[in-house]
């Protein structure tokens, strides 16, 4: 008699280290980045929510996880995180053509070590914080040529089938697919736990494998300016003009902004 | 050498957005009648749409009418705007930076191994070259990027962008768009609106927001009868989005969503640096606070050092008697 084979799933989390979002940002003197000279580095607030998620599943369901990122050496210590959290096993994707990546070269070098993998599903953040982006999910589900939810705030999954909610403006929108598939978490998906003693202690005995652009089979073909998109200048924003405090009781205070509103600026 | 500019107009329930229209505005702006502009529709029964497209008088309206199409689909979209890429041989696709339009754009732009910036604030012309200008870091930086491929991707941040609307009578040629989409293997099958807010975040031109100094959901009325004389959408702050005091929706800033409305009006909120990142780069800032040292004061055009319980009413009353 035929039975069924329950495969367990394996699960990919793609992470992204980026400065602590408390971070003053300044801009470095030639321009040509933010300078990141003393930041401390974590691992970007949406990505919480896809390891999480990941997690989960595999409790639920069984599996493996595996957490990858693109990065230089700021990208150990978050990958070391996500191990703290529970997930199996790390791949840090390091070369010297992967510095200032855009998003289409980072989905390249994710697919690239994605690709034969025999994965279910992959995660990522919504956006990681910083680039402010939000292009690697689509990006990585195209060049996979795999279905995509993105900003995903509810996630079900039933044999190789999945229902979702994803959230758009003032509403979610119900999306069902099949498996494998993208997954892009937004927060609300989940409360994402903090790693434990236990599993800060495993984590720094677990080895994390180093791929380069030639293992990847990438060489020439991401980073040095190869891709058709340029960064010229980063520059700071522009400051506010000095505002003015209303002074009075505050009948008088509301009268004088109603009409500094009206006359002035004229946006009521 | 591909030229021309095509517009990916998006629409729900037979609802074009108004940040597509900006988007479509810019592109016959950047145009400057030197070279075609394409409007893309795509959906099911969509056809009578045209004629609010037509306001912002694109030279071509390309109509992907397909009952496959009634619900977005991430993949049959991409199909369409892929086929419709190539029909009109455009070298700029814009879009407007949604939920939609970011779900979509990305994935195109991989498939056309193309330069992509999305939520775009800004658009010049350095000579013949065209940069473009994405908020980065929360708005602490910004990045000015080149795009040098054959086609490239634009979406650009709602309510930034002029709509430029002309009077009724343009009619441009509507051509059909016949797309094969192949298999779809993730689609949306229902929507569920989301409880309360009537006007979207991204989009409003006028928004309140609250913070700490609401002191506990139970007095959100305060806020939402000032959101009702000025038309404006509801905002929150971090704080009391964590607290559970309102939907995650609702936040504006660094985990929230990023906000560029007319007019910003915060209530009882001390201006941290990740809700100052959300809606730095609104046109004017109201600040209502109690400690003449909360940061926020620093950021704002006008200030009202007060208790919000006290000068909010006033000021909805102020308002609705200069209404009438």
């Amino acid at each position: 008699m035929p039975f069924e084979e329950v495969r367990p799933l394996k699960i990919a989390v793609c992470v992204k280290a980026v400065p602590d979002t408390e971070s003053k940002i300044v801009v470095a003197a030639d321009k040509s980045n933010i300078d990141f000279t003393g930041l401390r580095f974590i691992t970007s607030p949406y990505d919480e929510f896809a390891i999480e998620e990941a997690l989960r599943i595999k409790e639920k369901l069984g599996g493996e996880t595996v957490v990858l990122s693109v990065g230089g050496a700021e990208t150990t210590d978050v990958l070391r995180d996500s191990l703290a959290r529970g997930i199996d096993s790390a791949v840090h994707l390091q070369d010297p053509a992967f510095t200032n990546l855009d998003s289409l070269s980072i989905a390249k070098v994710l697919a690239a070590a994605i690709k034969d993998g025999g994965y279910d599903m992959v995660f990522l953040g919504q956006q990681g914080v910083g680039g402010d982006n939000s292009q690697v999910p689509g990006m990585l589900a195209e060049l996979l040529d795999l279905p995509q939810c993105t900003m995903t705030v509810k996630l079900e999954v039933e044999g190789t089938n999945f229902k979702a909610e994803r959230e758009i403006e003032g509403a979610h929108e119900l999306v069902e697919g099949t498996l494998p598939a993208v997954f892009s978490a937004q927060k609300g998906l989940n409360e994402p736990r903090y790693p434990s003693i236990k599993g800060v202690m495993a984590a720094r005995r677990k080895e994390i494998t180093v791929k380069n652009a030639e293992a990847l089979g990438l060489a020439g073909k991401v980073g040095n300016g190869v891709a058709p998109l340029k960064l010229a200048e980063m520059a700071a924003p522009p400051d506010r003009p000095q505002g003015r405090l209303i002074e009075g009781d505050p009948d008088s205070q509301v009268k004088t902004l109603v009409n500094l509103l009206k006359t002035e600026a004229q946006v009521i | 050498m591909a030229s021309g500019i095509l517009v990916f107009i998006e629409q729900r329930n037979g609802q074009i957005r108004k940040s597509s229209l900006e988007a479509l505005s810019e592109a016959r702006s950047l145009a400057a009648g030197k070279e075609p502009v394409s409007a893309l529709l795509v959906g099911h029964n969509i056809k009578e749409l045209s004629a609010t497209v037509n306001k912002c008088k694109p030279d071509k309206i390309l109509v992907a009418d397909q009952a496959e199409f009634a619900n977005y689909s991430t993949e049959g979209y991409a199909a369409a705007l892929s086929a419709a890429i190539k029909q009109t041989d455009a070298r700029l696709v814009l879009c407007a930076n949604t939920s939609m339009g970011k779900d979509l754009i990305p994935r195109v732009a991989a498939r056309f191994d193309a330069a992509c910036v999305t939520d775009v604030s800004e658009i010049k012309m350095n000579g013949d070259k065209m940069q473009v200008v994405h908020p980065m870091y929360s708005g602490k930086t910004r990045g000015l990027f080149e795009l040098n491929s054959a086609v490239s991707f634009i979406t650009l941040r709602p309510n930034v962008f002029a709509l430029t609307e002309v009077e009724n009578g343009h009619h441009a040629p509507v051509e059909d768009l016949a797309v094969s989409t192949g298999n779809i293997r993730a689609k949306v099958v229902d929507t569920h609106a989301a409880a309360g807010q009537k006007i979207e975040l991204s989009e409003a031109s006028v928004i309140v927001s609250g913070g700490r100094g609401i002191k506990g959901p139970e007095n959100w009325g305060l806020l939402q009868n000032l959101c009702d004389v000025l038309g404006a959408a509801l905002g929150a702050s971090r704080a009391v989005v964590d607290a559970g005091w309102i939907d995650h929706q609702q936040q504006v800033g660094q985990t929230g969503k990023v906000v560029s409305p007319q007019l910003y009006i915060a209530c009882g909120i001390s201006g941290a640096i990740q809700h100052l990142a959300g809606m730095n780069s609104s046109k004017v800032i109201v600040a209502i606070n109690k400690d003449p040292e909360a940061p926020i004061f620093k950021h704002a055009t006008y200030g009202i050092v007060g208790d919000m319980f006290e000068v909010v009413p006033k000021l909805t009353e102020e308002l609705r008697k200069t209404n009438n």
